[in-house]
């Protein structure tokens, strides 16, 4: 099996390692220990694989379950993809459910809808963008801390999702994008969505680990000063992660269109908590410098197979949130562990 | 070599005798000794990292020593934290005031021992009282006790500090630099207090850079140099000047310093850097200056003299109120970092880990980190080409280990410092601002640091240094600015210097004599 590829594995091997002095420094622990915190993600994965074949082994692992299972993390880890970018810079997107809701009423608007496929797809995106902008200049220009900015963006964004709906479900008309959820547009049995999904992490991973953008994401989640004072522009790079988070999150709301078949106002609640936990137990640091999507893209689908089993075993959701609840908790400590071996 | 107390003394109130302290790489205290009496006033002088922080910081339970005794009051004692230490009545007024900007004075005065009742029920009013009788004690009746901490001035948040010391019990307070956030008529008031204090019996041990105060009101002066205390007890008032600057700057560790080259050779290149009347209102005064290729310029000074802000006004991290910098004849965009690097400017920063680094990277992304466009087209990066160009920078200034991978938080100072360096080498930046670029390294590590500044200078980069301490400057620039509360007092060729001279300047005449 191939791990998924760690920023440090890379070029050629280092002939003067056997040479040096061994110590802290000499385990290239950059890629390893995020490694090891991705090693146990995944195992936490295949439990619960495990327990959903054991405890329901012919609904669990039927292929349409796991195409369900799939489709369902597909939106929330678009959104998480976004999240990941902006709390490894150091800040954090409040406002991504309301975002979503907002881009997914505005989409589906019957104005909007008279101009099908394109006009609903390209008004979900716009309303991502336009909404992350917003955050961006606040924060970037207006010197607000994210907190607050994306506190009040979440709030009006969820208004004005209902100002528009009146509260509402709008159905959605427009056959094409209705085709895209169901099971005749499957590709090799994966549903359209799911591929989208893919296409965000892979994208999200490259930009991460391979541009001077998500290097200078980095820097600036770090230490923002540092990065200020070795040039690079901190401001216009915190502007260009809120933008990038407002159009993961005008996507999600496209594909929430496709799935629901409806757009609604009290659409993507509570996904920025979703988000931000995914993100947090894949490894990303809350106080930023540090960011893994292969890490969110796993927490993504370690709950959201909790959510499944839990749901095909007809246990209560409150269960299923305390059992959230305690992976947070578990895979923060973990992390601290890792994190303090490394400070020694 | 601690000198025996003199015998027509009653017993000391505090003595501390061969305390040690090591942090990671420094050894900040190598055997001190110290011994003050009641109602005495001890001053404690030093040049910057001569121990002194460290030392009031054990005596303030804050650092605990790792051998040594400490005897208060005729018994040995363990200073195990602050509280321990306020409740044998040591208190300690630090320089940067440690006080909570959002609860009132009285409530500051009082935190941490708040008069309360039933065990939780803190009695406000009789906490506001009391504040307001050492407030009148303190001859600043005017300072309200319900007031809020950040809405008072510098000094009169410094008459909060020393309330608060007073609010407890003490028969010793220890003040680090009190009068340099102070005009003089405050100083004045500061050393009424410091008076009333000692006729109540109370020690003070007073540490100041300013030779005429401790000539005002100090009792007996300790000196400490690297770690050790050189002299303890001497009479503070008719000690020689002399005596106490070279008991100050006599080096057991003498740094080796890079060879200087022809000082003619520079003069003929043209300036690259250029400033003209560069000033910022309250921190410094209208300066120009100029660095050719090659050239090594020093800037020294006291802390708070507008050093690091001369520097950092230069680099564009702070925007200034008057004048400019050129590079080549050509004004940088004031206050912008982006257009001094792409001018070809490069900053040291004094505060490494805080300003410098990104602690969780490795040495290669740390160097690159303002070369990025370089090794990447349409934004995609080239990591082989990253590295290489990183590794080929640290082999230049022999950083080790070796490792490109390996990550900067593991590196000593010294290295550290060389990554930060190496950064502005592969930029191929041409002129190059270092501040205290030897804080944190160790002494064996300086000279080393010292040749890599100067080769870089050899190689034609222009080089402007701030360094608090003088040996450094004087050993490794050219040309010498020295600074005194934000105005340049002399400039002159470093070889026409010595240390006794630059002291004298940046110490014994401040504005108020």
């Amino acid at each position: 099996m191939t791990q998924p590829a760690s920023p440090a594995q890379q070029d050629a091997p280092i002939p003067t390692a056997k040479s040096a002095p061994a110590g802290e420094g000499w385990r290239r622990p950059l890629g390893l220990r995020a490694d090891v915190r991705n090693l146990s993600l995944l195992g936490v994965l295949a439990v619960l694989i495990a327990v959903g074949g054991i405890t329901k082994p012919d609904e669990f692992l039927a292929t349409s379950n796991l195409q369900l299972v799939l489709t369902q993390a597909s939106i929330i880890g678009v959104v998480t993809v976004g999240m990941t970018f902006v709390i490894t810079s150091g800040g954090i997107d409040l406002s991504v459910g309301a975002i979503v809701a907002l881009a997914s009423v505005w989409a589906t608007t019957v104005a909007t809808q008279e101009y099908g496929f394109a006009g609903i797809l390209f008004t979900a995106v716009i309303v991502g963008l336009g909404c992350g902008l917003v955050n961006g200049l606040l924060i970037a220009y207006g010197g607000m801390v994210p907190f607050i900015a994306t506190l009040a963006m979440l709030a009006s964004a969820r208004g004005l999702a209902l100002q528009i709906t009146d509260g509402k479900t709008q159905m959605v008309t427009v056959n094409s994008v209705l085709d895209l959820g169901i099971r005749d547009a499957y590709i090799l049995g994966i549903p359209p969505l799911v591929l989208v999904f893919a296409a965000v992490t892979v994208i999200g991973w490259l930009l991460l680990n391979r541009t001077t953008f998500g290097r200078r994401t980095v820097a600036v989640g770090g230490n923002a000063e540092a990065a200020r004072l070795a040039g690079i522009d901190v401001r216009r790079q915190r502007l260009y992660l809120y933008l990038l988070s407002g159009l993961c999150c005008g996507i999600a709301a496209f594909m929430l269109i496709v799935l629901a078949g409806s757009g609604q106002n009290t659409n993507g609640n509570l996904y920025e908590l979703d988000a931000i936990a995914a993100a947090i137990i894949g490894g990303t640091l809350l106080s930023g410098g540090r960011g893994t999507i292969a890490g969110s893209v796993l927490g993504v689908l370690v709950f959201t197979t909790i959510t499944n089993i839990f749901a095909l075993n007809n246990l209560e959701s409150a269960v299923q949130q305390i059992a959230k609840g305690a992976i947070i908790v578990a895979a923060v400590l973990v992390q601290h562990r890792t994190l303090r071996g490394g400070d020694a | 070599m601690a000198p025996e107390p003199a015998p027509d003394l009653e017993p000391p109130l505090l003595t501390m005798s061969g305390i040690t302290k090591s942090f990671p790489g420094v050894r900040a205290l190598d055997g001190v000794d110290l011994q003050v009496q009641a109602g005495e006033v001890h001053c404690l002088l030093g040049q910057n990292g001569a121990g002194k922080s460290t030392l009031i910081k054990v005596l303030a339970g804050a650092h605990q020593p790792d051998t040594g005794e400490i005897t208060w009051r005729g018994d040995v004692v363990s200073l195990k934290s602050p509280i321990a230490a306020m409740r044998l009545g040591i208190a300690t007024i630090y320089q940067e005031l440690d006080l909570v900007e959002g609860l009132s004075v009285a409530e500051n005065v009082f935190l941490g021992h708040e008069p309360t009742s039933a065990g939780f029920v803190v009695r406000g009013k009789e906490a506001r009282s009391a504040t307001a009788l050492i407030l009148g004690r303190l001859g600043h009746p005017e300072i309200d006790p319900a007031h809020h901490v950040g809405d008072l001035s510098a000094a009169q948040q410094q008459i909060v500090s020393m309330a608060r010391a007073l609010s407890h019990e003490v028969r010793l307070i220890v003040m680090d630099e009190p009068s340099a956030a102070l005009d003089p008529d405050e100083v004045d008031n500061l050393f009424r207090i410091v008076g009333g204090l000692t006729a109540d019996g109370v020690a003070v041990v007073y540490i100041s850079h300013r030779l005429e105060e401790i000539r005002r009101i100090g009792d007996r002066v300790t000196v400490l140099k690297d770690g050790r205390a050189v002299a303890v007890g001497l009479p503070a008032r008719d000690t020689p000047t002399r005596d106490i600057v070279a008991m100050m700057t006599g080096r057991n560790v003498e740094y080796v310093f890079p060879e200087r080259p022809d000082p003619a050779r520079a003069v003929d290149r043209q300036p690259v850097l250029r400033v003209e009347g560069l000033a910022r209102e309250g921190e410094f005064a209208p300066v120009d200056l100029e660095l050719r290729p090659g050239e090594i310029v020093g800037l020294a000074g006291l802390v708070g003299s507008g050093r690091s802000e001369i520097l950092e006004t230069i680099y564009g991290a702070r925007k200034p109120s008057a004048g400019r910098v050129l590079i080549d004849g050509s004004p940088l965009r004031p206050g912008s970092v982006r257009s001094a690097v792409r001018a070809g400017v490069g900053l040291a920063p004094e505060e490494r880990k805080a300003q410098g680094l990104l602690m969780l990277e490795s040495v290669t992304r740390n160097v690159s980190v303002s070369s990025l466009s370089r090794f990447s087209r349409s934004g995609w990066l080239d990591r082989r080409q990253e590295r290489a160009a990183a590794q080929r920078a640290t082999r230049e200034l022999s950083l080790r280990p070796d490792n490109p991978d390996a990550r900067i938080r593991t590196l000593s100072g010294g290295n550290q410092q060389k990554a930060v360096l190496a950064r502005w080498l592969l930029r191929g930046c041409r002129v190059l601002l270092l501040d205290e670029p030897t804080r944190g390294v160790d002494v064996g590590a300086r000279a080393e640091l010292y040749a890599v500044i100067r080769r870089l200078a050899d190689e034609g980069l222009a080089v402007l240094l701030v360094s608090s301490e003088v040996p450094e400057v004087l050993g490794l620039a050219d040309r010498v600015l020295v600074l005194r509360e934000g105005s340049v007092v002399h400039t002159a060729d470093a070889r026409e210097l010595d240390e006794h001279r630059v002291l004298d300047l940046v110490m014994e005449g401040s504005p108020t004599a």
